[in-house]
């Protein structure tokens, strides 16, 4: 959803009572707006009692959270640590960013796919491993996640 | 009524256990039986994912790997993908599962009887410590420290709150065995860290999950919501991997930046808020109930040297039988690889092998003979970690390798040490600049010393065991280096 000030405000109260609440709070922040926008940050700073640049500090520490807008509708992540390199991930990431026409971290001009990297999904038996949009997917290769992407 | 187990672990859901979960429920409709569906862990032989089980009046009936076109077969009695009793699969049989006895075969949403836990209580405070002590216990995250004296030093402590930590951040490579035992049997988890509460006087815990595992995270939350003995709080990580570190661990529990601390004081005197804090792995804690069960005496029986127990051994990369062996410690790499692991999945020959993460040794064949033990693989500039072996086929590029360690550690490093944060990007250009025959000799000589001032001068061991894989890489695999 988009920003709305009372939201953040309900989030915020929610967890600056909670011991360690701000990480927390900043999943909830970017799991209800898609990512962590300037004015969540403000209402962090003042729930929390601490400076805004803290709370940036924080933010953008984590590879997780999102500063600079929310991701595309769909987001791939491709896993590229070494288990999975060991069975061809690096070829396959080649192959996706030629496909999708991206890099790491990057989303498409229509908004539609961003994708990220990933180091491990904890499915390294099984690799190259993806998650798309929240879901697990194993055993990829070049024809099953062009088979994912155009479903 | 018909009664079957399948996995909604995360990697056979990766593999397509709900569709085959589906297409099962689909036939039990259309056939008109009922059909009692456990969703259980998975029992680790992951190449044989989605496996299912089925009950008949002569016992369990495994098949697998199974898709949803396959169903139909198997209830005919005619799949070509049926595995018999899956507990003598010699997969299954050669290994000695304390960690993982019930992982696989239990619903993991149901509280089990907690008998180690009744037990601690009756055994009272020091004689748990002593028990766990006298097992050999050590810290399964990867350093290894004694399990017991760790929880004696916050035993010791007093203060107002104590702290138990869980650290479930996982976050190497080849790794899956705290994801498996956290999605298939999460309360043996809590038992253990309720007991590690009582032995110590701590009130409070936390497991402390990376974000890229929601499956874990959903179990343990409703596991914890459902556990009557000791108060737990689920944390999830936001993807870094040096918040497995454990003061950074408690730095990110703290609601702040994942900077490590320096150390002294120890988290046991000084940790989480301030206050005396156990910090373990999840396997650490998830190995304590089987101690008080079968007693000290026979958990120190197994293993070799010092190291006891059982260690979940994880087999991933291109190898043909990937998974989960709980096994003593002492198996040779080689039969690890060869004998368990059958090898590579793409059938080309293994020419390196990783073991335990991104900061571990690539060990080459000839040093195949290396037993699985702390101090063994201490001996070859290698460590266990935890548990982790990735193997890489003959076309891995092990200076690409010795760079992507400089890579990640540049990428995930915390910033507060200058060798970590500085020396991994100079690492990177230095492998650059070998690939590409620039001043070769000086070079290799300036690579060296970088990996000198990394592990002597980094605050943990991110930036100190980085040398590690990128050592072991120009060590035995020089030839790719110069070209
Ligand atoms: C960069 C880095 C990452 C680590 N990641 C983990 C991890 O994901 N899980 C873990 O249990 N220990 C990890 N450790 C080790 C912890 O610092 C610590 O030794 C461990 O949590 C102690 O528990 P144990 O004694 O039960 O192993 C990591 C250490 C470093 C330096
Ligand atoms: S390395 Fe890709 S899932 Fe673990």
């Amino acid at each position: 959803m988009v920003f709305d000030a009372d939201t953040a405000g309900e989030i915020v109260s929610r967890y600056a009572g909670v011991p360690g609440g701000l990480l927390p709070a900043l999943h909830e922040i970017q799991e209800t707006f898609g990512h962590v926008p300037r004015a969540a940050l403000t209402a962090l700073a003042r729930g929390f009692n601490v400076t805004e640049a803290e709370v940036y500090g924080v933010a953008s520490f984590y590879h997780d959270f999102r500063l600079d807008g929310p991701a595309g509708k769909r987001v791939l992540k491709l896993c590229r640590a070494e288990a999975c390199q060991a069975v061809g991930a690096d070829a396959l990431a080649a192959h996706v960013k030629a496909k999708l026409k991206l890099d790491w971290g990057g989303t498409t001009a229509d908004g539609e796919w961003t994708l990220e990297p990933v180091f491990c999904l904890g499915l390294c038996a099984c690799g190259p491993s993806a998650m798309l949009d929240g879901r697990v997917h194993a055993m990829l290769d070049e024809d099953a996640l062009d088979a994912l992407i155009a479903r | 009524m018909m009664r079957v187990r399948l996995p909604k672990d995360a990697a056979a859901v990766a593999l397509g256990a709900d569709a085959v979960a589906d297409a099962l429920t689909r036939a039990a409709a259309a056939r008109g039986f009922a059909l009692e569906l456990v969703r259980t862990g998975s029992r680790g032989l992951v190449w044989l994912e989605p496996l299912l089980e089925i009950e008949t009046d002569t016992g369990w009936r495994a098949f697998g790997p199974l898709a949803p076109g396959d169903v139909d077969a198997v209830l005919d009695g005619v799949s070509p993908k049926a595995l018999g009793d899956i507990e003598e699969h010699p997969w299954l049989k050669r290994q000695t599962r304390l960690i993982f006895a019930r992982c696989g075969i239990v619903d993991p949403t149901v509280v089990p009887p907690l008998t180690a836990l009744k037990r601690a209580r009756e055994m009272g405070a020091a004689a748990v410590l002593e028990e766990v002590t006298r097992s050999g216990l050590r810290g399964r995250g990867g350093a290894g420290f004694p399990a017991g004296i760790k929880w004696k030093g916050a035993a010791d402590a007093s203060a107002r709150q104590k702290y138990i930590v869980c650290n479930a951040d996982e976050g190497d490579s080849g790794t899956f065995a705290d994801r498996m035992l956290m999605e298939g049997d999460p309360f043996l988890l809590l038992e253990g860290m309720a007991i590690a509460g009582f032995a110590t006087g701590a009130t409070k815990g936390y497991v402390y999950i990376r974000s890229e595992y929601p499956h874990a995270i959903e179990a343990m939350k409703r596991a914890a919501s459902a556990f009557p003995d000791f108060d737990v709080e689920i944390r999830v990580g936001a993807g870094s991997y040096v918040c497995g570190e454990e003061t950074a661990l408690l730095e990110s529990l703290e609601g702040r930046r994942g900077q490590v601390r320096a150390k002294p004081p120890l988290p046991v005197h000084k940790g989480l808020f301030g206050q005396p804090t156990v910090i373990n792995n999840v396997l650490t804690f998830a190995s304590v109930p089987a101690i008080l069960e079968k007693g000290a005496a026979y958990y120190a029986s197994l293993g070799t040297g010092r190291s006891r127990g059982t260690m979940p051994v994880q087999l991933a990369g291109d190898v043909k039988h990937g998974g989960l062996f709980e096994t003593a410690f002492g198996l040779t790499l080689g039969e690890l690889v060869n004998d368990i692991g059958g090898g590579t999945r793409s059938g080309r020959p293994i020419r390196a092998v990783q073991v335990g993460g991104p900061l571990g040794a690539y060990f080459p064949p000839s040093l195949f003979d290396t037993p699985f033990d702390y101090e063994a693989f201490a001996a070859r500039d290698g460590l266990l970690g935890h548990g982790g072996i990735v193997i890489f086929n003959d076309r891995v590029d092990m200076a690409a390798q010795a760079r992507f360690a400089f890579e990640f550690c540049r990428i995930e490093s915390c910033g507060k040490c200058t060798p970590c944060r500085i020396g991994s990007a100079r690492g990177v250009e230095v492998v650059d600049r070998i690939v590409r025959g620039q001043n070769v000799g000086q070079n290799l000589a300036l690579l060296r010393d970088l990996c000198d001032t990394l592990k002597s001068g980094s605050l943990c061991a991110l930036g100190g065991f980085v040398p590690y894989p990128v050592l072991s890489a120009l060590n035995h695999f020089g030839e790719d280096f110069v070209r």
